[in-house]
């Protein structure tokens, strides 16, 4: 589903990603783990397409398209969603407002039927309902007064509404209380583990993967994946540190 | 008065001076009384015809114990100017809720002065401006409060939002205050379209456009939820998206 091939990239000229692979396959849920600085959210915005974020080199096709050819909207059409690890407010805008225009945006785009208000009220309360919140809730404007495990509960509503094939998810779990991590990895779980999508988890803890177990983990240091194996790599990280586990000039 | 004023006339200052000409000299300003204990309601779509030059000059009593409400959408021709003058009675208010929606070369003003003769009087103005662009848009708003017109309450709130660096808004607010017990709040800010939410909205789908006119749409909202009559709402409103469309 994504294949990221020696992927380089840079922010205001500072090198971060630096020679990054990784193939995802539908049905798959990999967990990438690394230490502070190491490039994980980089990675996230620069597969998502956030402005300043320039590749310099390497390719990343997702379901047989040039990702970096697409603009950001056309990447979410395609079926790519990129939860945030701060989710922005905006003011003025409410949740519905946001995720029905966002929802009829990327069908469009595919040349599918858009939603009238009352199917897209129908599909917003179930989604919301899975994860706990209310549509008082999804009335006030976008994450605005919104607790931290809110936001993230938010933004398991919006991948539920949007439904995806590959979510890309950066640091969800942080902010969160054990109860909030319980739901939001239940949510994770209902919505994207099936055959036909993907996840890939970008978290500092192995916390999460208690609640969405991972079938690969990949430890980012230095703009790359210096290791790669299963579930219990997450374990032996969380014991024994990064430094331990890839050794301490990787990680430095 | 014949003569063109100039720039150096302060409520002239930021306007088409030679747009103006050809409509020059102004008819008398349109007036309205809003009787004591009486409750009005106005509005103004200002959409002249591009290239036109309108002025629209109002000038407004409102008598002891009555309420005026004014919408204005300042949206055509290539000056577009209204003026609001309003003097208060006893325990009156008016009400002012006006967008100004600017392109190309357009020069759209609202000018109000609003003055509170009596005690108990209370006025509010809310403007919300979006210009792109090499147009300019103006408020000038000046709020007198006589000796003795005790317990005053007046706010002014002014937000424009520029989409081009070429664009201009000018806020200006003004004061003349003789009375000592009175509320008179102002603000006024200048801002761009915000660059995290839009890439926020673009990550769910939201083309450019559709994600520009969301963010204008709710900046301008609120202006017209006052507006009594529902067909003139949604006039004013249904005018307001066409622009903002047109604009992004």
């Amino acid at each position: 589903m994504l294949t990221i091939d020696t992927l380089t990239n840079e922010i205001d000229g500072k090198a971060i990603l630096k020679g990054l692979s990784l193939t995802i396959n539908a049905g798959e849920i990999h967990a990438i783990m690394g230490p502070n600085g190491a490039g994980k959210s980089t990675l996230a915005y620069t597969l998502g397409g956030r402005p300043g974020y320039e590749v310099t080199g390497g390719t990343a096709t997702f379901d047989g398209a040039d990702l970096f050819d697409l603009d950001p909207h056309e990447r979410a059409a395609a079926g790519l969603f990129l939860g945030f690890q701060y989710p922005v407010e905006i003011p003025g805008v409410s949740n519905l407002q946001f995720l029905r225009e966002s929802l009829n945006s990327q069908k469009r785009a595919r040349g599918q039927k858009e939603l009238n208000g009352g199917e897209f009220i129908r599909l917003a309360k179930e989604k919301a309902a899975l994860l706990g919140l209310d549509m008082d809730m999804l009335k006030r404007p976008v994450n605005v007064g919104f607790s931290g495990g809110e936001k993230k509960r938010a933004e398991m509503v919006q991948m539920g509404i949007l439904d995806p094939k590959l979510a890309i998810l950066d640091e969800t779990d942080s902010g969160l209380d054990i109860d909030a991590l319980k739901i939001v990895g239940a949510g994770i779980n209902a919505i994207m583990r099936k055959p036909d999508k993907a996840v890939l988890l970008i978290t500092h803890y192995q916390r999460l993967l208690d609640y969405v177990k991972p079938d690969y983990v990949h430890v980012l240091a230095g703009g790359r994946i210096v290791k790669s194996g299963g579930p219990d790599l997450a374990l032996e990280l969380e014991r024994e540190g990064y430094s331990d586990v890839v050794g301490a000039e990787v990680v430095g | 008065m014949l003569d063109l004023p100039t720039s150096s006339d302060e409520s002239w200052r930021y306007s088409d001076l030679s747009a103006l000409q050809s409509v020059w000299p102004l008819p008398a300003p349109v007036r309205i009384d809003v009787a004591a204990g009486d409750s009005a309601h106005h509005h103004l779509l200002q959409d002249a015809a591009n290239g036109a030059a309108a002025v629209h000059d109002y000038v407004v009593t409102v008598g002891d114990g009555a309420r005026c409400d004014f919408h204005v959408l300042n949206i055509g021709g290539r000056l577009g100017r209204v003026t609001i003058d309003v003097t208060l009675g006893r325990g009156s208010h008016f009400e002012l809720g006006g967008a100004i929606l600017g392109s190309g070369d357009q020069t759209l003003e609202i000018v109000t002065s609003v003055t509170h003769a009596q005690p108990d009087a209370t006025s509010g103005q809310t403007i919300r401006s979006i210009l792109s662009q090499r147009a300019t848009g103006s408020y000038l708003g000046k709020i007198a409060v006589a000796r003795d017109a005790q317990r005053t309450d007046a706010f002014q709130s002014v937000k424009a939002m520029l989409l081009d660096r070429t664009a201009t808004a000018n806020a200006k607010p003004e004061l003349e205050i003789y009375a000592d017990d009175v509320k008179c709040a102002h603000g006024a800010t200048v801002g761009e379209l915000d660059k995290a939410a839009l890439f926020y909205m673009a990550s769910r789908g939201m083309d450019p456009a559709t994600a520009k006119t969301l963010l204008l749409r709710s900046f301008v909202a609120g202006v017209f939820d006052s507006v009594a009559d529902e067909a003139v709402r949604e006039t004013l409103e249904a005018a307001a998206i066409a622009k903002l469309e047109a604009m992004v």
